[in-house]
């Protein structure tokens, strides 16, 4: 049984039909990078995994379960964090203040100060600015928090989106490594992407989107060579 | 010269007239006038006279400073804000003498008092406007003179001329509580409704010695507090609270009737204060229809102890104060239900709305029958235990008095919990909140649940306190005045909503010459507020960063300095 089963999701925003039925599964352990340009339907197939959007037609199946009728807050506690785009952290809250938010729903004192103990070791330079407002840290900081916030909540799949936007080519190298990290450590990630390059090199198997459809699927190294995708995604002839 | 910003002297000196000019047009120097603060020497109308002048010689002489001028230059500034200041109140002595006869038609508080006033009571108009010229140039020099004295000296001296300026201000209260325990203290100190001027010097060099020692030793004091053990520490601050509960309950035998009814006017403010500062300051929920709640309670209390005939029930006090708790809470939550979705301004102008409808419901010919439409509900009895009635603005006071404490208990403990840490998230981000697996339907439904149970609270304590209730005391004003007290004390900051009542609510009562002026004190305040101290006048530690990023970014990046 797949740890995330998306079958046939038709989401609208209005009249607008913005996924014309996306299937795609996702098996434990792995990592599963969505890439596609701009308006593909990338984030819109985040959104409804994690019940921000309900679909018209089709449904998401978590551990076997379907979740389509679940509110977002209660996803967290099933093992569903996401790190959604632009970061959204607590812009004027400290550090830790957005750490402690990230493990809201457990509590367990003593694992969310262990837990707390690993962000910091995952991400030694929260642990500088702990008491820093993460509004006023730099885009990759706030980026590593936000990820470092999801991981509180001790995910069993992370949904990443975008988590490169924005930042410095030194940086987006430094958050992909601490994705395979994550990875390594046990939680299985989605993660949305326009960088192919870089999500192609941490994923095991990728679904390329266009306009609201899966148009390719195969694992991370077949796509990599693939001519369509080398032309229209990597940048090479 | 080069560093003086001349622009910037130019603007300050003409605001600085301006306001001086446009208070003494609409008559608030001579209003203000009739109030002495050192007998013969100082009045309050003066005293709003001369602070402009002085304020604009401060600021400009920072300025300078701060531009890299030499102290020269910031003097020099100085007296030129002091000139500039009195050109248009030049104008205000000058105008209808010479040019404009018929202005006194319009303005009808440019009057012979005014004059007399601004030209300090001298023969000739001349003479007087010279003095007055002369002065406001000399409080510019002064003020800008201010930054020459050390800080150190500063801060005393400026903290002792506000104790002066308020003993003599509240002269009068101060000789009604002094007067039954010893006359010849009420003579030696007072003359009239004034300090003595001997008595203001001594108090201003007393007040400046004990502020210079408290201020130097204070540091000391508190590392040798923090070497105690820390059960000692303990002991001590439990010994403190008690010391001032003790206090307050002392206070309405102290000060007397007239205070004691204006400390449960203050109370009552301050337990709508706590509640709205749920919605507002802790979960970020722009309420403005607070004073529903407040009406709620304070006509379910009606309805249920009124001893008239639309009284039904005329049940116990007590009995109906936790109904009335539970009503408004009942309110709060079928109103929350309705503005779920909405964010911000749109969550603001409905809330309004709400507060509108309850006025006009108790209004109404409709529910006349049951709560007497424009006539209210009259003959509300008194609270009372057995045969005590707490008949009296003192009694009264204990309800109030613990009644606060109930809801400060409260708000502390909320401000610290679990759910204190839901609002806040809600507050910064509301999506992200979802994200982070918080309910955020159930959140803002207990917010302004919560923060519905204490207007309740004092609605109810209201209408036993007046023992007659009409439609008119719920209006928009009510709902405005605890939102300004809650800004102006600082939003989420529990002592700052006690000291955004006492100025807000406390102040107005003291000071009846201002009651005409009220809506013009508070929109003055709220813009200098927003400008000067945006966080209110004791922030809480959030909102305190918010403000003022830049600082902690500093001290992030130098943890030395």
């Amino acid at each position: 049984m797949a740890l995330l089963e998306v079958n046939d999701v038709h989401t609208y925003y209005g009249n607008i039909h913005a996924l014309k039925g996306i299937s795609l599964t996702v098996e434990e352990g792995e990592v599963v990078c969505l890439i596609g340009g701009n308006g593909a339907g990338k984030t819109t197939t985040l959104r409804t995994i994690c019940g921000l959007l309900r679909p018209r037609q089709g449904s998401v199946l978590f551990r076997g379960h379907d979740i389509i009728d679940f509110p977002p807050h209660t996803l967290i506690s099933k093992g569903i964090a996401m790190v959604p785009e632009g970061r959204g952290v607590f812009a004027k809250l400290t550090v830790t203040e957005n750490l402690e938010l990230g493990a809201y729903y457990r509590q367990d004192k003593e694992g969310i100060k262990k837990d707390m103990e690993n962000v910091f070791s995952l991400f030694p330079r929260l642990r500088e600015r702990q008491k820093q407002l993460a509004g006023t840290m730099s885009g990759g900081e706030q980026q590593m928090l936000a990820m470092g916030r999801a991981l509180m909540a001790q995910p069993r799949l992370l949904l990443l989106d975008e988590p490169s936007m924005g930042l410095a080519p030194v940086l987006v190298e430094a958050i992909f490594d601490i994705i395979q990290t994550i990875n390594k450590d046990g939680v299985t990630i989605l993660l949305v992407e326009q960088n192919a390059h870089m999500a192609l090199q941490v994923g095991h198997r990728g679904y390329v989107l266009q306009t609201g459809e899966i148009v390719l699927s195969d694992t991370a190294k077949a796509l990599q060579q693939n001519a369509t995708v080398q032309k229209a995604y990597l940048g090479i002839e | 010269m080069k560093n003086i910003d001349w622009r910037y002297v130019l603007r300050l000196g003409l605001i600085a007239g301006v306001v001086v000019a446009y208070v003494s047009a609409i008559g608030v120097l001579v209003t203000f006038n009739s109030r002495s603060i050192v007998a013969g020497v100082l009045t309050l109308g003066q005293l709003i006279l001369y602070i402009a002048p002085l304020w604009a010689g401060y600021l400009v002489g920072k300025k300078v400073l701060a531009d890299g001028g030499s102290y020269l230059e910031s003097l020099l500034s100085g007296l030129g804000v002091g000139v500039l200041s009195m050109v248009p109140v030049l104008g205000l002595i000058i105008l209808p003498h010479a040019l404009l006869p018929n202005l006194r038609r319009i303005f009808v508080n440019i009057s012979p008092d005014l004059i007399t006033l601004l030209t300090f009571q001298q023969e000739s108009l001349l003479s007087g406007s010279l003095l007055l010229v002369g002065l406001m140039t000399a409080l510019g020099l002064v003020g800008s003179a201010t930054h020459l004295i050390p800080t150190q000296v500063r801060r005393p001296l400026a903290i002792a001329l506000l104790w002066v300026v308020l003993v003599g201000m509240f002269s009068e209260l101060l000789i009604q509580i002094l007067r039954p325990l010893n006359r010849t203290l009420v003579t030696t100190f007072f003359q009239g409704n004034a300090l003595k001027s001997n008595i203001a010097l001594a108090l201003f060099a007393i007040t400046a010695a004990l502020n210079w020692i408290v201020t130097s030793q204070r540091e000391t004091v508190k590392t040798q507090i923090k070497q105690l053990p820390s059960d000692y520490q303990k002991g001590l601050y439990i010994a403190s609270l008690v010391l001032v509960f003790i206090l307050f309950m002392l206070l309405p035998r102290v000060v007397g009737s007239f205070l004691s009814e204006v400390l449960v006017n203050v109370g009552l403010y301050i337990l709508m204060g706590l509640g709205l500062n749920i919605a507002i300051g802790l979960a970020g929920l722009l309420d403005l229809g607070y004073v529903t709640n407040f009406a709620i309670g304070a006509y379910i209390m009606g309805v249920l102890t009124s001893t008239s005939s639309l009284g039904r029930g005329q049940l116990s006090f007590w009995v109906v104060i936790p109904i009335c708790i539970v009503s408004a809470m009942i309110t709060g939550f079928l109103l929350a239900l309705p503005v779920l979705r909405m964010r911000g301004d749109y969550l603001a102008i409905t809330t309004l709305g709400f507060g509108e409808i309850i006025r006009l419901l108790a209004l109404s010919d409709w529910l006349r029958p049951l709560i007497g439409g424009a006539q209210g509900i009259v003959f509300i009895p008194k609270p009372a235990i057995f045969d005590f009635v707490f008949g009296t603005s003192s009694q009264l006071y204990y309800i109030v008095f613990f009644g606060c404490l109930l809801v400060l208990f409260v708000s502390v403990r909320l401000n610290n919990s679990r759910t204190g840490r839901q609002w806040m998230a809600l507050r910064e981000d509301e999506d992200a909140a979802k994200a982070m697996g918080i309910d955020t339907i159930q959140t803002k439904l207990l917010a302004f649940t919560l923060s519905a149970a204490s207007g309740g609270l004092a609605g109810a304590i209201f209408a036993s306190k007046l023992g007659t209730i009409f439609p008119n005391s719920f209006d928009l004003l009510v709902s405005i005045n605890v939102l300004a007290l809650i800004i102006v004390g600082g939003m989420g900051s529990i002592p700052g909503i006690m000291v955004g009542a006492l100025v807000l609510i406390g102040l107005p009562e003291l000071l009846r010459e201002f009651a005409e002026y009220r809506l013009l004190a508070y929109g003055v305040l709220l813009i200098v507020m927003m400008l000067a101290r945006p966080e209110g006048l004791i922030p809480s530690e959030i909102r305190q960063r918010e403000l003022h990023d830049e600082e902690v970014i500093s001290t992030v990046e130098n943890p030395s300095a």
